[in-house]
């Protein structure tokens, strides 16, 4: 970088300064601009929605409000997720003075009908006098007093649902950027106490105290003048979608994050790696740093501090591995997304040779919110051990499927029962799987159990990054453990042996078990390449990959047992019947001689 | 590897040399580069990967090598239509090794593999992350969701008489 006279520097931070005020005067319009609107509609558009045709139905949304003028009077948002996935298209309406209401699996043709019988005729009454609607609409509300909704607690997923995730002021009239403004008036020490002191840790799975790995980034020393972080948004858990929304949704929150960690910790720039199979995220990030650059967030002597800071973004490309820390460095880098050893950690040595510390989307979107509100209000949520809240992608064989974001520490049961509904199938609920192809299973005699960092790896699980899939009687936990073990070696990238060769031989051998063909010994002998590769693989994606393996063992051996039997019994008749047949021979033998 | 026309080569390569201009200065760009070639493409031809090694300075064997580790990266020209199916955890446990037998039952395709006609291409995908509908198929963009294996010859036949219409 070009060094600057110090003329250059007090006019970039006048520039800062009045680029400042612009960003707080964007949100006041903002508040100004939307007086204007008695009423707002606001239709899910996410992944999950989008697909089930949202697209039309924002459409018809606005074509119908045309039709009857109200276009400047109903505000139409196409929003990030509002969560309960598994009935969408979702629409919300909010009319002054009244409730807000949510329909589901909403058409276009629904969409004309919310207008015409829900908007206008309310439009012209009193807000005390009742809403009058045919049966046919009524049946589509899906109502708000469920407990997927009255259970959550929304910190992270605050906006998603209520805002439009492309308009800057609307983020900025939220509060947004505040969080930096008030950090840059800190020392960045100061941001690093208050991020320890709230007890955040990383929300990709491992659970890092996020204010320490800051300490580390902080105390390391520039090399050739650069420091980085980077946001890991490589989503590769299959069942989970939580970053995707997060990002898609409120990826200005997830950047404000970003550059409150690099201005505690002294960083130069960011970069997120995000996963290619998200358009919408990848879409929603660029737009958040193009409108950033804009309005001089980002740049440099930021709000006129002598702060600078730039973010990138860059494309993942579709393994699994990546989401190790080391391995997204050497994918950032352009090459072979292959881990190395730690240390050196990446706070050490990094993207780059220079030291990074790498943050998860998640973890990220927490911090604005932690500064605005206080590491104690932070504290109070959670348990012991694990502070804040957690996002999860309820998903499987549950009613309510979709994103939840709940208090650390809330039970199984809540999740699955009150929040999730039930089972969507009736049948008795077995078991639920956490963390993905790294986690494990928490069968039913475990509901109690309270959803944290510390008892999920205590029953062998991990928190993951907050896939969460229920699986009632049907499910077979031999046939589960065969696909995430499939889909590991599948995504082993081949560097360290344990894995490699471990992670074959033991899907070898589950495989002759599900094929009916195993014994006791085969079982003993997964028990035996699992301890190994714990102990030696290279990284995270090595050392977890027997967990679904080792913990439906632990909770569903007779479902093991049932098939070693079944293969035993076989083999005996087959022994059987080889006797026989010896002693048939050796008949038939006896019998030709005498002939 | 597709082998391809003389004419087209030349295009290929202009088009190449076109969007790494942009990448040329910046680190690490090597997969961003790669993305955008096959985002023209459809897939990343050879021809394509010569260019890249001599504007960004990196072995052929090196691109080889990234080409062929992540899974999003094609070497050879899909076919007109993609059905990408979803078996990620959510999709697996509500059905889609059912899905994926219809496929083949159907077209005779398994993962990775192409139609003799070259008309339909299966992919088997990890997430697209719309779990809540799942199981989830995706045919050149268009998302069906809760498929059961009934579901997939009326898809084909929708996709294969937008075809040939075409």
């Amino acid at each position: 970088m070009v060094e600057l006279t110090q003329e250059q520097i007090e006019k970039l931070k006048q520039l800062g300064r009045t680029q400042k005020e612009n960003l707080l005067k964007l949100g006041e319009e903002f508040v100004q601009n939307h007086k204007k609107y008695i009423a707002s509609i606001y239709t899910c558009n996410a992944t999950g929605c989008h697909s089930g045709g949202a697209g039309n139905v924002i459409d018809a949304f606005k074509e119908s409000l045309e039709t009857f003028g109200l276009q400047d009077k109903v505000r139409m948002v196409a929003t990030g997720c509002m969560g309960l996935c598994a009935c969408g298209p979702l629409a919300r309406v909010e009319i002054k003075g009244r409730d807000p209401f949510l329909y589901q699996q909403v058409t276009p043709d629904i969409a004309r009908l919310i207008v015409s019988e829900h908007i206008v005729p309310t439009l012209k009454k009193d807000p005390s006098e009742p809403l009058k609607l045919s049966t046919y609409l009524k049946n589509k509300e899906l109502s708000l007093n469920l407990p997927f909704f009255t259970k959550q607690k929304k910190v992270v997923l605050k906006n998603l649902g209520h805002s439009d995730p492309e308009d800057l002021g609307e983020y900025v009239a939220e509060g947004g950027y505040q969080a930096l403004m008030k950090c840059l008036e800190m020392k960045p020490e100061e941001v690093i106490q208050i991020i320890k002191d709230s007890g955040l840790r990383g929300r990709g799975g491992a659970g890092f105290p996020t204010g320490v790995k800051w300490e580390m980034l902080a105390k390391a020393p520039l090399v050739d003048g650069e420091k980085f972080v980077v946001c890991n948004g490589d989503e590769g858990d299959p069942g989970a979608y939580m970053d995707s929304c997060i990002l898609g949704g409120g990826a200005h929150q997830v950047l404000e994050g970003m550059m409150i960690a690099a201005y505690a910790t002294g960083a130069t720039s960011g970069w997120f790696y995000i996963r290619a199979e998200y358009p919408l995220a990848l879409q929603r990030v660029e737009l958040a740093i193009k409108q950033a650059k804009k309005y001089g967030i980002l740049g440099r002597r930021i709000f006129g501090s002598d702060f600078d800071f730039m973010a990138e973004l860059r494309y993942g490309a579709g393994a699994f591995v990546c989401g190790e820390e080391t391995a997204l460095l050497e994918s950032l880098e352009g090459k072979r997304g292959t881990p190395h050893p730690r240390p050196p950690y990446p706070t050490q040595k990094g993207l780059f040779g220079k030291p990074t510390a790498i943050n998860n989307v998640e973890t990220l979107a927490n911090i604005a919110p932690i500064i605005l509100h206080g590491p104690k209000w932070f504290q109070k949520m959670g348990t012991k051990t694990s502070k804040g809240t957690k996002v999860f992608a309820l998903t499987g064989k549950v009613q309510h499927s979709g994103l939840v974001e709940v208090p650390m520490g809330t039970k199984v049961s809540e999740m699955v029962n009150e929040i999730g509904g039930g089972t969507s199938s009736g049948k008795p609920f077995k078991a639920v799987q956490t963390g993905g192809p790294s986690g494990g299973v928490i069968p039913a005699s475990h509901l109690d159990l309270p959803l944290c960092y510390e008892e999920l790896k205590k029953i062998g699980s991990m928190m993951g990054s907050g896939g969460m899939i229920v699986m009632d009687y049907d499910d077979s936990m031999v046939e589960i453990a065969k696909f995430y073990l499939n889909f590991t070696v599948d995504e082993s990238c081949g560097k360290c042996a344990p894995c490699r060769i471990g992670g074959y031989q033991m899907l070898q051998l589950v495989k002759k078990i599900a094929d009916k063909r195993g014994s006791a010994a085969d079982l003993e002998k997964i028990k035996e390449i699992g301890s190994a590769m714990k102990r030696g693989a290279l990284c995270g994606l090595g050392q977890t990959a027997p967990n679904p393996v080792l913990s439906t063992i632990k909770f569903f051996k007779e479902e093991y047992d049932a098939l070693i039997q079944e293969a035993e019994t076989k083999r005996q008749a087959q022994q059987k019947l080889k006797g026989e047949m010896k002693q048939l021979e050796a008949q038939m033998n006896a019998l030709n001689k005498e002939g | 590897m597709v082998e391809e026309k003389p004419a087209s080569v030349n295009e290929t390569k202009e088009k190449v040399e076109k969007l790494l201009v942009k990448w040329k200065s910046k680190r690490g760009s090597l997969i961003m580069a790669l993305h955008e070639i096959q985002g023209v493409f459809g897939f990343v031809p050879w021809s394509a990967v010569e260019i890249v090694s001599r504007e960004l300075n990196i072995p052929v064997s090196q691109i080889y090598a990234v080409l062929t580790f992540y899974n999003y990266f094609k070497l050879s020209a899909p076919g007109k239509v993609i059905i990408s199916l979803c078996d990620g955890t959510a999709c697996h446990i509500k059905g889609a090794p059912s899905l994926i037998d219809a496929i083949y039952n159907c077209l005779g395709i398994k993962d990775g593999e192409t139609t003799a006609d070259g008309v339909f291409h299966l992919q088997i995908v990890r997430c697209l992350g719309c779990c809540g509908l799942a199981p989830v198929v995706v045919v050149n963009g268009k998302t069906y969701r809760k498929v059961v294996p009934a579901d997939i010859p009326k898809i084909i036949a929708e996709w294969r008489s937008s075809i040939t219409k075409k």
